[in-house]
């Protein structure tokens, strides 16, 4: 245990913390701009494995990285066109609906990775970022300062989320059509385009989580995320709709992610418990919902399809 | 352009169906500049709907609507606002997560794209508010607003959009006699600045002193129009519902029995966990009926959610039915000990929306032998009991397979009450049982409560509606601030007395 306790240990380890909170933020901010104007997306994690395969199989052929970045995104939005013409012009039922884009998205991440590429081969990954003079703070420098570009990104659209919602007249729209579709109807704000535009929001975001999560892994196989994208459901229920909080579930997330994978290879754990410790993250994340279980809302009209009839 | 004529607005000839109604027939309906118009009709008339088609939510299926003088097609709501009309809906359209001032901004160009400009929304709320004399904190979540401060906002929403032609969907529903007469001032002033307003209410009395002219509608026609100083609210009364209506109840004397319903030093707390009953004691006997007057928000809510088992009482509190002491139960059991309950929120408290009529009124039994045989539901049954009770009661709705939330507001309540009457309850809690129903139904619903009061049930009537309490009650409480504050008997309850005991004014009166 004190081989933990040592400064390399404990900056690498929040180093890799910071790092594997990046494809969980993503998605989280992605879903709660989606959730906050009434959309509930249950595909994020098939969203995930389809643009992480996406963008690793480009990088694969071209060698581009940021081509790759665009295709992922690009993934993403094909993604939420669809998933919108879904839930919002056919009104279908949005939780099972999202169940079946994640399990088109497992199905054919899957299916195009054996047609195309068969067994995983390594790629490069993200190159790291150093931001001048912050970079060379001792102990937070590296984990903070030493970056990809993606990890940049995800942190800095915590505030530019909490800006869209708040201060935006399009945030001010997504917030009533989550709250009271009805009302905002009533005032001609058009209820659909609102939630089509979030939902794309949210997918593009899923779509860069994924490209975060397989571009920094540099090696892509099949169910890659096992799970990741409904982690960040659920971290937007855990952040409370609010994005700082959506942040520090994230950051828990990764901290105790990277922890166990450090005591792992520090030998802290054994082997023999090794896969039990992998559902720490998971225990400590309910652990955590349950102590936090705040008495606050959800959006009022979240997954309440809207028609004017 | 309007020189033709000063018509500020005309639909002519407006018809619409839905499934199985014709909820607007051929429909002629005009507004002046400047004018009062009031639409006056029972439930399901058309009213909502010819306003909802003004206003671009429904499409109509024939008809024409001239605006100023132009054909106009409105086809959503955001047509209707940039041609300046501004409605005040039958329910309330505010998102009460938001401030007041977000909740009028919301759908408005900013003068900050993309950001929101709500410094400068507020300023002019601020103006709004001063001009008309509608006092509200534009930073103020809705939420923590008051019904009466709600209504305000839904008008400055309408006037920040500067509506000239205003249509209020029952506005006076839910607001106190005193924030009535404030609105109307309100409403007097922006017809005398040349707006047009359309007013729809059930209130005859309302009726008679606001409108400057009466078009009544019943079964979706027009069947009269009139001016208030060419009528009277009893020939209104007989209009809109076809044949006289009794407006104000009379109370045979009747024989008091037993206590039925009792309540020892109750005490409940509300949502935000402060004391909204505080300390209570009253019984209701059988064969009477126990009004409670008081302003909304005095802890009526509180009480009859506690007695009907919905919200727990604080320790020391005792609440019985027929003598056996139901605290702690849950709503079953009270039931059982023959409750019966008709809820303030009619949706979802007393009936699921999305159930058909039928099913809504087997809600309560629906796991007697009545209606189930050999574990399945007898539909059969079913269908028979509902059709009995739907005529019965006379509901207006095209068949009981009818899902519940497409009939009005009035048929809805009628559904619950053949509900809760039909079991024969031995305590009945009514809570509003007449808030936004139609004089025709209300004078039914009254009729039903004094012949239940004739079978010897013990009523406790909950009702913000002071006439109702006072022509309905063998005693009144009166609540003020979660205390019952006097008790007089029905003969000895004044208008102005209980008035100013509703406020609170003690000193005057002998307690
Ligand atoms: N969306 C709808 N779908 C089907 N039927 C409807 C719909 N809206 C209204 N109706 C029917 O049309 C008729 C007129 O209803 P409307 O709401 O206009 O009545 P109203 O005069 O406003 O009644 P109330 O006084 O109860 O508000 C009713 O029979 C009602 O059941
Ligand atoms: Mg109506």
């Amino acid at each position: 245990m004190s081989d933990f306790f040592t400064s390399s240990v404990l900056v690498a380890t929040f180093a890799s913390a910071i790092r594997l909170a990046t494809p969980y933020l993503l998605a989280s901010l992605g879903e709660t701009i989606g959730q906050r104007s009434g959309v509930l997306n249950l595909g994020v994690d098939g969203v995930m494995l389809l643009s992480a395969f996406f963008s690793y199989w480009t990088v694969l052929q071209t060698g581009n990285l940021w081509l790759a970045v665009v295709v992922a995104l690009a993934v993403g939005i094909i993604m939420g066109v669809l998933y919108g013409i879904i839930t919002v012009f056919f009104e279908a039922t949005q939780g099972i609906s999202g169940i079946g884009i994640f399990i088109f998205g497992l199905g054919f991440s899957d299916l195009m990775f054996r047609q195309q590429v068969g067994t995983p081969k390594p790629v490069q990954r993200l190159p790291s970022v150093d931001i001048p003079v912050l970079a060379d703070i001792p102990y937070i420098g590296e984990p903070l300062f030493q970056r990809s570009l993606l990890t940049y990104l995800a942190f800095a659209l915590v505030p530019l989320t909490f800006l869209l919602l708040n201060k935006t007249t399009f945030g001010l729209n997504i917030r009533s059509v989550g709250e009271n579709p009805q009302a905002a109807d009533s005032l001609g704000v058009s209820v659909e385009r609102t939630r089509f535009a979030a939902i794309l929001i949210g997918n593009s975001l899923a779509g860069l989580a994924g490209a975060a999560l397989v571009l920094q892994l540099g090696i892509f196989q099949p169910n890659l995320t096992q799970g990741m994208g409904f982690i960040a459901v659920a971290l937007v229920y855990f952040g409370a709709w609010r994005p700082l909080g959506v942040m520090g579930g994230a950051l828990l997330y990764g901290l105790v992610n990277a922890t166990v994978l450090q005591w792992k290879s520090l030998g802290i754990i054994p082997v023999s418990i090794s896969d039990l410790a992998g559902m720490a993250p998971a225990i400590v994340t309910i652990g955590a919902l349950i102590l936090l279980a705040r008495r606050v809302n959800a959006p009022a009209a979240l997954t309440k399809p809207f028609s004017r009839h | 352009m309007n020189d033709q004529s000063n018509n500020l607005l005309e639909m002519r000839g407006i018809t619409k169906y839905f499934p199985g109604v014709v909820a607007n027939s051929d429909v002629d309906f005009d507004v002046r500049y400047g004018e009062v118009h009031t639409l006056l009709g029972e439930n399901g008339a058309g009213k909502s709907t010819l306003v909802k088609i003004l206003f671009g939510l429904y499409q109509a299926d024939k008809g024409d609507l001239l605006l100023r003088g132009e054909k106009m097609e409105i086809s959503s709501p955001s047509d209707a606002i940039s041609s300046r009309i501004g409605m005040i809906h039958q329910h309330f359209m505010l998102v009460p997560t938001l401030t007041v001032a977000e909740n009028v901004a919301l759908g408005m160009p900013s003068t900050r794209r993309p950001l929101t400009d709500l410094d400068k929304v507020s300023k002019r709320i601020s103006e709004i508010s001063e001009e008309h004399g509608l006092t509200v904190n534009p930073s103020e979540t809705v939420a923590h607003l008051s019904v009466g401060e709600r209504q305000r906002v839904e008008i400055i929403k309408a006037l920040y959009r500067d509506a000239e032609l205003l249509v209020l969907d029952e506005p006076t529903a839910v607001l106190t006699p005193k924030e009535v007469d404030d609105l109307f001032v309100i409403l007097r002033r922006m017809a005398d600045n040349g707006r047009g307003l359309i007013f729809i209410s059930h209130k005859l009395r309302e009726v008679m002193s606001l409108s400057d002219r009466i078009t009544v509608l019943r079964n979706g026609q027009v069947v009269g129009a009139t001016t208030p100083d060419q009528t009277s609210r009893e020939e209104l009364a007989q209009m809109m519902v076809g044949r006289a209506v009794r407006l104000t109840p009379d109370l045979p004397p009747n024989e008091v029995k037993e206590s039925r319903l009792s309540l020892n030093n109750v005490s409940v707390k509300n949502d935000s966990g402060t004391l909204a009953v505080d300390n209570v004691s009253f019984e209701v006997r059988a064969g009477e009926i126990l009004g409670i007057a008081g302003v909304s928000g005095n802890g009526q809510r509180e009480i009859a959610e506690a007695i009907a088992g919905l919200r727990t009482i604080e320790p020391d509190g005792l609440i019985e039915i027929n003598g056996s002491n139901v605290s702690d139960t849950n709503t079953r059991s009270r039931r059982d000990q023959g409750l019966g309950f008709i809820p303030e929120e009619r949706v979802p408290d007393g009936a699921i929306p999305e159930f058909t009529v039928g099913e809504n009124l087997i809600l309560v039994d629906h796991e007697t032998d009545d209606f189930v045989s050999r574990g399945l539901f007898s539909f059969d049954k079913i269908s028979e009991h509902s059709s009995q009770l739907v005529s019965d009661f006379n509901v207006k709705t095209p068949s009981v397979n009818t899902p519940t939330s497409s009939l009005s507001g009035g048929n809805i309540q009628k559904v619950i009450l053949a509900r809760e009457l039909s079991a024969s309850p031995s305590v009945l809690l009514a809570c509003q049982p007449t808030r936004g129903v139609d004089i025709g139904a209300a004078e039914y619903i009254h009729n039903r409560l004094i012949e239940q009061r004739e079978l010897g049930t013990a009523t406790l009537l909950i009702s913000e509606d002071l006439d109702e309490v006072l022509g309905l009650s063998d005693r009144v409480a009166v609540m003020y601030e979660g205390k019952v504050i006097a008790v007089v008997s029905g003969e000895d309850a004044e208008r102005e007395k209980v008035g100013l005991l509703m406020a609170g004014v003690t000193e005057t009166v002998d307690a």
